[in-house]
C-alpha cells in the first residue's frame, strides 16, 4: 500500500495539484525564473571564456562572488554607487590581466584538464582572498532595487525579479552588440571559431583572452549584484558555478541564447519540481534536479539545445 | 653510479615482466616495506598514525581508483565521493545486518556494490566524454549523497544521520574498527589493503586490461578497430574503478573516522581525490601514492610552518590563508609539471643514472 501511496505522490498528486491551480504553478514558474537567471549569468560568463579560449573556467562561480564581494565592501566603505561600479569594474579588468600573465599564458598548449583544474585552483585562491580582503560574513546588499510584489491577472509577480529580468536583458543585448558590431567583437568571434586562423591575420590572442577574462568578469559582478541584492552576498553564490554545468550542457556549451534560455529551464524546472514533487521524494531534489536533467539531455542530445553538433561522439 | 641497471641481465621472461626490473627498485620497495611495515608502528605516535598515516593510506587507495578511471582509461569522473559514500554506506548496512560476518568480506562486498553503482552512473561513458562525461558524473555524486541523505534507511534510523562504526575484528582479538581498536592495528590493517590492492592495480595496468584501458583513452576509435570493446573495456574501468573508491570510503568512514554523514562525502572530496591524481600525476600508480601524501600533509604544513616560523596568522584568517595557499601552489604545480610528482621521480632516476659522470 505504501508503495502504492509514493506511486500516487509521484504520478497523480502533483498534475492534478497543476490542474486544479495553474495559477500557482505559473507563480512557482515565475519565482524559478529569478534562479534562472542568476544561472544563466554566470553560465554566460562559462561560455564566453570557452569560446574565446577553450578554458572550462571552474572560477566563474568564485569570480560572482568575489566581484559581489569587492562591491560591497566598497559601499560598506562608504563609496558612492555608480563610483563603486566602476572600480569594481577596473578590479576586474585587472584580475582578467592577472590571470592572463600568471596562469594562461604559461599553461598555454596544455590538455584542458589541466587547464580545468588550474581553475579549480584559482577559485580556491580567490575564494581566499576575497574573503581576507572583506570578511566572510554575509553581506546586506542594497542598491535600489524594488521588492514589492505585484499582481497580474490573478499571478503574484515580483518586481524585483522583473528588474533582474530586464538587467540581464539589457547585459545580453548589449554584449550581442559588443559581439557584432565592434571590431573586438568580430576579433573575439574569429578567436572563437579558429585560433590559428586567428592569430595569423594578427589578432593578438593574450588581448583577447583579457578582453574575455574582463566581459566574463563584469558579467559575473552584475550576476553577483542581482543575487546578492535578493539573497545577500555569501560564500555560497560560489556554488552557483556547479549548477552553470548542466546549464551549460541543456543549451550547448558553445551557445550564448543557450546559456540564457538553459538557465531559464533549469532555474523553473527545478523549482517545480521541488514544489510537486518534493513531498514524494523527501524534499531537497532541488540539488540535482539539474543534473539529472543534464544526463538525460546528455544521453538524447548531447550538443544541447542551441550548440553546434561538434561534440565527440564515441 | 648509485643506481645504474649496467650488468642486470635478464636471463628470463619472468625477470623481464618484473614490476621492478631493476635491483635497486627492488631494494627501494623492500625497504619502503620494512619501514611502512616495522618502523612506522613502532616510532609513529597514536597523532601520526590516526591524523597523517591512515588517511594518506585511505586517499591513496581512493587515488589509485580514479586514477584507474581518469588516468589510465580517460574517462574524467567528478562522481569520486558519491561513490566513496556508496562504499561506506554498504558497508554500514552489511554489517549491521549480519554482524557475524567478517569484516574483510563485508568490505569485498561493499566494494562489488560500489562497483555496480559505479557500472551505472557509468553507462553515459558510452556516448560521451571528457567535461560531458564530468557533468553527468557530477549528477551521481549529488544524487547519491542526497539518497543517502534523505532516506534514513541508510543509516538505520538514527536521528543525527552519522553512521558509527561497530567494533569489528579481522581475526580473534586483532581489532581494527569501533572504540576497542588500537591505532597500529588499524594502521597495519589498512596498510595490508592498500599493498594488496596497490599490486593488483600494478599488474591490472600492466597486462591487456591496462593496456586496452590506455588504448581507449589514447583514440577510442583506433582501440575500436584493433578489436577493442569500448562497452566492455570502459564499463571494466567504472566497475575496478568504484571498487577501489568504495574499499576507501568504506575504510574511511570504519577506520579512519569511525562515523562519518553523507556529507562528508560531497563534491569537495571529489575535487581532493582528483587533485591528488593531477599533481600525483596521471596513469601512474605511484603517483596516486604521492600524490594523495602531498594532499594529506598540506595542511597540515601550512598549519605548522607559520608557527614554527613564528608568523602568528589571526585564527580567523588561518583558513582563508590555507586555502589561499593551496590554490596558489595547485596552480604553480601545474604549471612547473603538469605531468605530476611521478614525471618529477621518473627525471630524478634519469638524473641518478648519470650521477656523478654526466657524460
Amino acid at each position: 500500500m505504501e508503495f502504492l501511496d509514493f506511486l500516487q505522490a509521484l504520478f497523480v498528486t502533483p498534475f492534478t495539484m497543476m490542474w486544479q491551480n495553474p495559477e500557482f504553478l505559473l507563480e512557482v514558474v515565475i519565482g524559478g525564473l529569478l534562479t534562472g537567471v542568476m544561472y544563466s549569468l554566470v553560465a554566460l560568463g562559462f561560455v564566453l571564456i570557452y569560446k574565446a579560449s577553450g578554458v572550462f573556467n571552474f572560477a566563474q562561480g568564485t569570480m560572482v562572488l568575489f566581484a559581489a564581494l569587492t562591491f560591497v565592501g566598497l559601499l560598506e566603505h562608504g563609496v558612492p554607487v555608480w563610483a563603486t561600479f566602476i572600480l569594481t569594474v577596473l578590479v576586474m579588468i585587472l584580475l582578467a590581466f592577472i590571470i592572463e600573465r600568471l596562469v594562461l599564458r604559461p599553461l598555454v598548449n596544455q590538455e584542458p584538464i589541466i587547464l580545468f583544474m588550474a581553475t579549480i585552483g584559482l577559485s580556491y585562491l580567490l575564494d581566499g582572498f576575497g574573503e581576507i580582503a572583506w570578511g566572510g560574513d554575509v553581506h546586506a546588499l542594497d542598491i535600489g532595487i524594488p521588492k514589492e510584489p505585484l499582481v497580474f491577472g490573478g499571478v503574484l509577480v515580483n518586481e524585483f525579479d522583473l528588474c533582474a529580468a530586464a538587467i540581464c536583458g539589457v547585459l545580453v543585448t548589449a554584449l550581442a552588440v559588443f559581439f557584432q558590431k565592434t571590431s573586438i567583437g568580430r576579433a573575439l568571434r574569429a578567436v572563437a571559431d579558429d585560433h590559428q586562423a586567428a592569430l595569423s591575420v594578427g589578432i593578438p590572442l593574450k588581448t583577447i583572452w583579457v578582453i574575455v577574462w574582463s566581459v566574463a568578469g563584469i558579467v559575473g559582478l552584475v550576476a553577483g549584484i542581482l543575487w546578492g541584492s535578493n539573497l545577500g552576498v555569501q560564500f555560497s553564490l560560489s556554488l552557483v558555478a556547479l549548477k552553470a554545468l548542466p546549464v551549460l550542457i541543456l543549451g550547448g556549451l558553445t551557445s550564448v541564447p543557450g546559456a540564457i534560455v538553459g538557465g531559464l529551464i533549469v532555474g523553473s524546472g527545478e523549482k517545480v519540481a521541488e514544489v510537486f514533487w518534493g513531498p514524494a521524494t523527501g524534499g531537497a531534489i532541488e540539488d540535482w534536479f539539474a543534473y539529472a536533467l543534464a544526463l538525460v539531455f546528455l544521453l538524447f542530445r548531447p550538443q544541447g539545445l542551441f550548440g553546434e553538433r561538434i561534440i565527440e561522439r564515441v | 653510479m648509485l643506481y645504474r641497471e649496467t650488468g642486470q641481465f635478464k636471463t628470463s621472461y619472468v625477470a623481464d615482466q618484473a614490476i621492478f626490473p631493476i635491483r635497486q627498485d627492488r631494494y627501494l620497495a623492500a625497504a619502503a616495506l620494512v619501514l611502512a611495515y616495522v618502523a612506522v608502528p613502532i616510532l609513529g605516535t597514536e597523532y601520526w598514525l590516526l591524523t597523517i598515516m591512515i588517511p594518506f593510506l585511505v586517499f591513496t587507495l581512493a587515488a589509485i581508483g580514479l586514477n584507474i578511471l581518469t588516468g589510465y582509461a580517460g574517462q574524467l569522473s567528478l562522481g569520486t565521493g558519491g561513490f566513496m559514500a556508496v562504499g561506506a554506506f554498504a558497508t554500514y548496512k552489511i554489517t549491521t545486518s549480519f554482524p557475524g560476518l567478517n569484516i574483510v568480506v563485508v568490505f569485498v562486498l561493499a566494494g562489488i556494490i560500489t562497483a555496480l553503482v559505479g557500472v551505472m552512473f557509468g553507462w553515459p561513458s558510452l556516448r560521451i566524454k571528457g567535461f560531458y562525461l564530468a557533468v553527468a558524473t557530477l549528477a551521481s555524486q549529488f544524487f547519491l549523497i542526497w539518497m543517502f541523505n534523505k532516506f534514513p534507511w541508510f543509516n538505520n534510523y538514527t536521528a543525527s544521520g552519522v553512521i558509527s562504526a561497530p567494533p569489528r575484528a579481522v581475526f580473534g582479538h586483532f581489532f581494527v574498527t569501533g572504540a576497542e581498536a588500537n591505532p597500529v592495528n588499524k594502521y597495519l590493517f589498512v596498510l595490508t589493503v592498500v599493498v594488496v590492492m596497490a599490486f593488483i592495480a600494478k599488474n591490472l595496468v600492466r597486462g591487456r586490461v591496462g593496456r586496452s584501458w590506455m588504448a581507449m583513452r589514447d583514440m577510442d576509435i583506433a582501440a575500436e578497430i584493433i578489436g577493442i570493446r569500448p562497452l566492455q573495456t570502459k564499463l571494466l574501468a567504472f566497475a575496478i574503478s568504484s571498487f577501489y573508491c568504495g574499499i576507501s570510503g568504506a575504510m574511511w568512514a570504519f577506520i579512519y573516522t569511525g562515523g562519518v554523514e553523507a556529507l562528508a562525502f560531497d563534491i569537495d572530496r571529489s575535487f581532493q581525490i582528483l587533485f591528488m591524481i593531477i599533481i600525483g600525476g596521471l596513469g601512474s600508480i605511484l603517483g596516486s601514492f604521492l600524490g594523495a601524501a602531498f594532499i594529506v600533509l598540506l595542511p597540515i604544513w601550512l598549519e605548522n610552518v607559520p608557527r614554527l616560523l613564528g608568523v602568528n596568522i589571526p585564527v580567523n584568517y588561518i583558513s582563508n590563508t590555507q586555502s589561499m595557499v593551496f590554490g596558489a601552489l595547485i596552480v604553480f604545480f601545474l604549471i612547473v609539471e603538469p605531468r605530476g610528482l611521478a614525471r618529477l621521480w621518473q627525471i630524478g632516476k634519469e638524473k641518478l643514472r648519470m650521477w656523478p659522470f654526466p657524460y
